[in-house]
């Protein structure tokens, strides 16, 4: 009876910043039938706390192996750390928490969140925390970001994401772990050396870590090239989109749109400020490339695939009152989000099929509501076969328990500034940048609603619904 | 007139369909009155005609063969029309006009793409092999493979003379002497086919029906390939495989390998199997005289072997599985979803592994933790063995290992939908668990007893619900044989015995459905084989004599093996419970041998002694003299007149028989096909006899019974022939198989 009562005391009183937007939405509503289409009424919730993205930087995306080969992760993730203190002008201690993704670990610094924060000069008073999820790792650390602030725990969170693929794990075989670990308990010599004995050469081969999946062994490319095949795209179309890719994010770039990438002076090297993967190509020269998993009839190849890439990102999550206290003018509310998961052998890359009509149905809108679309291209025939699925009655109806499909994002809304295919994927930081982008894109653009959705390993997948904050 | 008449020909084809794309002929075959396509008659008609059609059109530059059914590209030759042929020279045709079709297929003047998806055997596997190119899918269901052999025939068209040359000749031997199924994979190293396709997920169609489309499509590229020569047949051999060419090409070499694989099946089969003999034939005479000479020699040899008593055997058999993979008793009102195991033992927790592995979860409940222990692993190690074959990963390992609830309490047994037991041999202990387990399950749960030899109707007395109860008899090892013996009481309901058969189904296993009664059908007619293989022990054969002369007789294990894999004290329980239900008739070797085995601990392979000695790692099994000791203090005179070899293997097997036939006459058994096929899957009765039944049948009623007459002159009612089978003597016109 106590808890009861203690709970409906907790929930009743409203914040002020609450009642206002309460009120604001029914006077939305009324406005709303004399306004243009494009006014849309607002996405809050009554009793839910309204948390938004003050701003989001990221460092270059670099082709693995190239400037930031010598760095570690947590380098990288201070830089971008570093890049969002300035970009906002925030003060250390303001941040009451921090959580980063990441997907291969560097074991040294396995919280690569704390060593990160620490590196960045943050106070040592704040926590931080490390997430994985594939390649939603950073959305998972957003969407932690935004639980806490929800659950008054925290108001102001810094989330990221980081992955530095110039650099991984490469492990000695079990085999000859196990010996080296029983080496450590051998007492005397005589044991050691039969321990030393029982080397054979087998056992110095070294294991690599491979972008594979550890419950079906299938690499992520096989799993793409399948999907792709299982929804009919064809080569010329995967090339295609991702030439459209290439050359929407060159011109983006050269118009300067990408304004969350943040310069980097990297040690011993010049200072990096753009990324460097994007490379417009012909169609007649990506034609020429042979498979790159299924061989020799496959369809995914080098060229209409993301490459290994390097990089962090950063984002600053506030409660609203916090941030308006604080004099920010943020750029997005964070408003509803799933995560969803289906068979990762064959639907290992199907995410935003599942995530897309779902997260939809949670925020009471229709794929014409939203504005601005941004999808993770991990392979141009995933994005391909994803449309597709969303395309297709039988698809909603056969797997997904749905009446009727949710149909596509037109593409004149979608990843119109490049993505993942271009942009390059650093697995763990890739989720912050799209949220930045649609923010970044709402913005500019005039949009109410975008959308963010993106596969990962695993057959899980995210999608995020974003709201424009009024200008 | 001619377009007319090719019109009306082509509405008329059923079978066999093709269209033109892109100047590649897709030829597409599904035979719309089975669930599998098979070259009868009317399938190689329409083949030919179709083939012709593409070879006189000039615009088609290639072809594509491909099968409509999802499983199945082309399962064998029509088993039906080899068997309805009267003479030797009939089915030697018959291979002549396969021979003769698939020698036009690899002439064809423009490339022909096999596209395999599903099984691709017998002369499935001899069409795709005469084509100019095979890519096959990597489908769980692909497999490729020459299972004549154990028809007792051989590859009749062409595939003795294509195979060698293609995968060499040690794995040609291989292939078609053990007629083992080859996976995708494997298949495609041995260089049996050039491509693998991956099947394809979920996508705008069924999985299945897309995985097909791909797989032509895939094919169709190649074939444009091969037709404009940018894709090349040969491919380059590396060095070991031009080593092994060269090695190969020393006609002493060869015939090193004739030889020894000559003396490797001769120990085998202890020649008793005729066609293994004539595959090794064939193949040595293609490729020593030369194409015409081997072609030749395949098809009479062919014809041959349709003749003999063994191909019949093993073609009966075969016909015994498939209608024994059926459930005859309806669809069960419910499905099992839950089963329950007692005991951990090695039948119980063989019951458990065959169960899980199909998706059913399974509580394994013992009464003490060491023994769920000893369960638990057993399961493990059974699906690891299978991980380490690559038959499972590791993940589907785990996945199927989540499905087992090992416990020792009755926990969730209120949602179980059958219990199997399986404790120890004991009524009062089978009482007591029957008690205590309907205390505790829900009404609609079935109880299922696994014993060998205990009455069922005595187990059911304690049950509440007798109509519930029913006998399933496993065999162990439960994971690797593959009958499943159900026994019904005349209170059994039809529903009960129906889900038992699904139950049993979805195991995996081969199901004889039998009546109650000591020893039901199985065991029964083991017992007295085994107490006349004691007596022969007792007259002074050796246990090593007594296997050779088992073996020899076509019996896979050798009698005394058989009782110390069986254990000695199990046979013991047997021979004295059974000697108590039926008298003298199982009498012969004292049970008195195998009680004072079982005394001295001479329990059977189980406790390292019984008629051998185990756990030495000599190849060279050693005889246990303590049981030779034993048998010499119970030693018997042997008669002369019944103890020549031949007589001793007749004395062993009419008992057999004899009881088989008895548990026809009385009913036990509803008919001699799940006779046939519980003594050759349960007992190992020599398959190339094909069963008691057909044994009586081709051997003939009335020798058997003259032997036997002799025997019971030595020895008494032991060999007294049943009724049915005197029946059978007298009227030669009696048959139990058609």
């Amino acid at each position: 009876m106590a808890s009861m009562l203690l709970t409906s005391l907790r929930s009743s009183p409203l914040t002020s910043v609450q009642a206002a937007q309460f009120a604001a939405r029914s006077l939305g509503t009324s406005v709303h039938l004399q306004a243009q289409a494009k006014s849309k009424k607002t996405l809050a919730k009554p009793g839910v706390k309204n948390i938004v993205l003050v701003d989001g930087v990221r460092t270059p995306f670099l082709q693995s192996g190239t400037i930031y080969a010598d760095l570690m992760p947590h380098d990288l993730a201070r830089a971008a750390l570093q890049g969002l203190l300035n970009r906002t002008g925030l003060p250390k201690d303001a941040v009451d928490y921090i959580v980063y993704g990441t997907v291969i670990q560097e074991v040294k610094t396995s919280n690569v969140a704390r060593e990160a924060a620490l590196g960045a000069g943050f106070s040592d008073k704040t926590p931080a925390h490390t997430v994985t999820m594939a390649c939603i790792s950073s959305n998972q650390a957003m969407t932690t970001a935004v639980g806490l602030i929800a659950a008054g725990q925290c108001d102001a969170v810094v989330a990221g994401g980081v992955e530095f693929m110039s650099d991984v794990p490469i492990r000695h075989s079990r085999r000859m772990r196990k010996t080296m670990l029983s080496l450590n308990k051998a007492k005397t010599l005589g044991a050691r050396l039969s321990l030393l004995g029982s080397i054979r050469l087998a056992h110095l081969a070294p294991e690599l870590p491979a972008v594979a999946e550890f419950s079906t062994a299938e690499t992520m490319g096989h799993s793409a090239d399948r999907l792709a095949a299982a929804f009919g795209v064809s080569r010329l179309e995967q090339d295609e989109f991702a030439l459209r890719s290439h050359t929407l994010a060159k011109k983006a770039q050269d118009s300067g749109l990408l304004s969350d990438v943040i310069s980097f002076k990297v040690p011993g090297k010049d200072i990096v400020s753009k990324d460097n993967g994007i490379r417009p190509s012909t169609m007649e020269q990506m034609a020429k490339l042979k498979p790159a998993f299924i061989k020799p009839h496959g369809t995914v190849t080098a060229a209409n695939s993301s490459f290994l890439t390097d990089g962090a990102s950063a984002v600053l999550i506030m409660s609203e009152e916090k941030a308006l206290a604080m004099g920010y003018k943020p750029k997005a509310y964070l408003r509803d989000f799933v995560y969803v998961s289906q068979d990762p052998k064959d639907q290992l890359l199907l995410g935003p099929t599942y995530a897309t009509p779902k997260v939809l149905e949670k925020s009471g809108l229709t794929l014409n509501d939203i504005d601005v679309f941004e999808f993770h291209e991990a392979f141009a025939g995933q994005i391909m076969a994803n449309l597709k699925a969303m395309e297709s009655d039988w698809f909603a109806q056969t797997y997904m328990g749905r009446k009727t499909k949710v149909g596509a994002p037109p593409m004149e809304k979608f990843n119109s500034w490049g993505g993942s295919l271009s942009l390059g994927h650093p697995f763990a930081a890739t989720g912050c940048r799209l949220v930045t982008t649609v923010a970044h894109r709402l913005q500019k653009e005039g949009g109410q609603y975008g959308l963010v959705a993106a596969c990962a390993a695993g057959g899980q997948g995210h999608a995020m619904v974003i709201e424009a904050y009024p200008q | 007139g001619g377009s007319l008449l090719c019109l009306s020909l082509s509405a008329a084809r059923t079978h066999v369909s093709y269209e033109v794309k892109d100047n590649v002929a897709v030829v597409r075959i599904n035979d719309p009155t089975s669930k599998v396509n098979t070259l009868s008659r009317h399938m190689q008609a329409e083949m030919v005609e179709v083939m012709n059609e593409i070879w006189g059109n000039a615009a088609v530059k290639s072809a594509v063969l491909i099968s409509r059914k999802p499983g199945c590209f082309i399962a064998g030759a029509d088993i039906n029309m080899i068997q309805a042929c009267k003479t030797a020279e009939e089915v030697t045709s018959l291979s002549q006009e396969g021979q003769k079709i698939f020698d036009q297929v690899e002439k064809s003047p423009i490339p022909i793409v096999a596209a395999i998806n599903g099984s691709c055997l017998g002369g499935g596997l001899e069409f795709a092999i005469a084509c100019q190119y095979r890519i096959a899918t990597k489908s769980k269901k692909t497999i490729l493979g020459t299972p004549e052999v154990m028809l007792g025939l051989l590859p009749g068209a062409g595939g003795t003379q294509r195979l060698p040359k293609m995968v060499g000749l040690p794995a040609a031997f291989d292939m078609m002497l053990t007629g083992k199924n080859i996976r995708p994979d494997k298949a495609k190293k041995m260089g049996l086919v050039h491509q693998l396709v991956d099947p394809l997920g979920p996508g705008l169609k069924s999985p299945e029906e897309r995985t097909i489309e791909y797989l032509e499509e895939v094919a169709v590229d190649f074939a444009k390939g091969l037709a404009g020569r940018k894709v090349t047949v040969e491919k380059k051999k590396g060095l070991v495989q031009k080593i092994q060419d060269f090695v190969m090409g020393l006609p002493p070499v060869r015939k090193q390998i004739y030889k020894t694989v000559h003396s490797k099946v001769m120990k085998q089969s202890k020649g008793l199997y005729p066609a293994p003999l004539k595959i090794i034939e064939c193949i040595q005479t293609g490729i020593e005289k030369g194409n015409a000479a081997g072609y030749l020699t395949e098809s009479q040899n062919f014809g041959k072997l349709a003749m003999t008593s063994e191909s019949r055997a093993l073609i009966g058999l075969y016909h015994g599985q498939v209608t024994c993979k059926k459930n005859h008793f309806g669809k069960p009102e419910r499905d099992v979803k839950k089963l329950a195991v007692l005991g951990a033992g090695l039948m119980g927790a063989g019951i458990a592994q065959v169960t899980i592995d199909k998706g059913v979860a399974t509580i394994l409940k013992d009464t003490t933790e060491e023994g769920l222990a000893r369960g638990h692993q057993q399961v493990y190690k059974g699906l690891n063995d299978k991980t380490k074959k690559k038959s499972l990963t590791t993940f589907e390992r785990d996945g199927i290992m989540s499905l087992l609830s090992g416990q020792l309490d009755y926990r969730d047994f209120e949602n179980a939908d059958m219990v199997i037991e399986a404790v120890f041999e004991d009524l009062s202990i089978k009482h007591k668990v029957v008690k205590e387990v309907e205390a505790v399950i829900p009404p609609h749960c079935i109880f299922a007893t696994n014993t060998s030899a205990l009455p069922i109707k005595d187990i059911a007395a304690a049950s509440k619900r007798p109509e519930k109860v029913i006998g399933m008899h496993y065999f162990s090892p439960v994971d690797k044989m593959q009958l499943l013996e159900i026994i019904t009481t005349n209170k059994t309901s039809k529903d009960t015995t129906a889900s038992a058969v699904a139950v049993g189904l979805k195991q995996g296993k081969v199901i004889i459905v039998v009546g109650d009664g000591p020893g039901f059908y199985t065991t029964r007619c083991l017992a007295p084989m085994l107490a006349e293989a004691v007596r022969a022990l007792q007259e002074g054969v050796g246990p090593k004599k007594l296997d050779s002369l088992t073996t020899g007789f076509g019996f896979p294990v050798g009698a005394a093996t058989l009782a110390d894999e069986v254990g000695i004290d199990v046979a013991a329980h047997v021979a004295e419970d059974l000697g108590k239900a039926f008298g003298t008739r199982f009498g012969g070797g004292n049970v008195e041998v195998l009680k004072m085995m079982v005394q001295k601990g001479f329990k059977g392979r189980k406790s390292g002694k019984g008629c051998y000695v185990y756990g030495a790692k000599s190849k060279e099994k050693k005889v246990n003299s303590g049981a030779e000791d034993i048998l010499k203090s119970f030693k018997l005179t042997a008669p002369p007149a019944v103890s020549a070899d031949e007589d001793i293997q007749y004395r062993l097997v009419s008992r057999f028989v004899n009881e088989a036939v008895l548990c026809l006459q009385e009913g036990i058994l509803p008919d001699p096909v799940q006779g046939d096929i519980g003594a050759v899957f349960g007992l190992g009765f020599p398959p190339c006899l094909g069963g008691p039944f057909r044994f009586v049948d081709s051997h003939g009623a009335d020798k058997l019974v003259q032997k036997m007459k002799r025997f019971e002159e030595a020895y008494g009612n032991q060999f007294t022939p049943c009724q049915l089978l005197l029946d059978h003597a007298k009227d030669s016109s009696k048959r139990f198989h058609k």
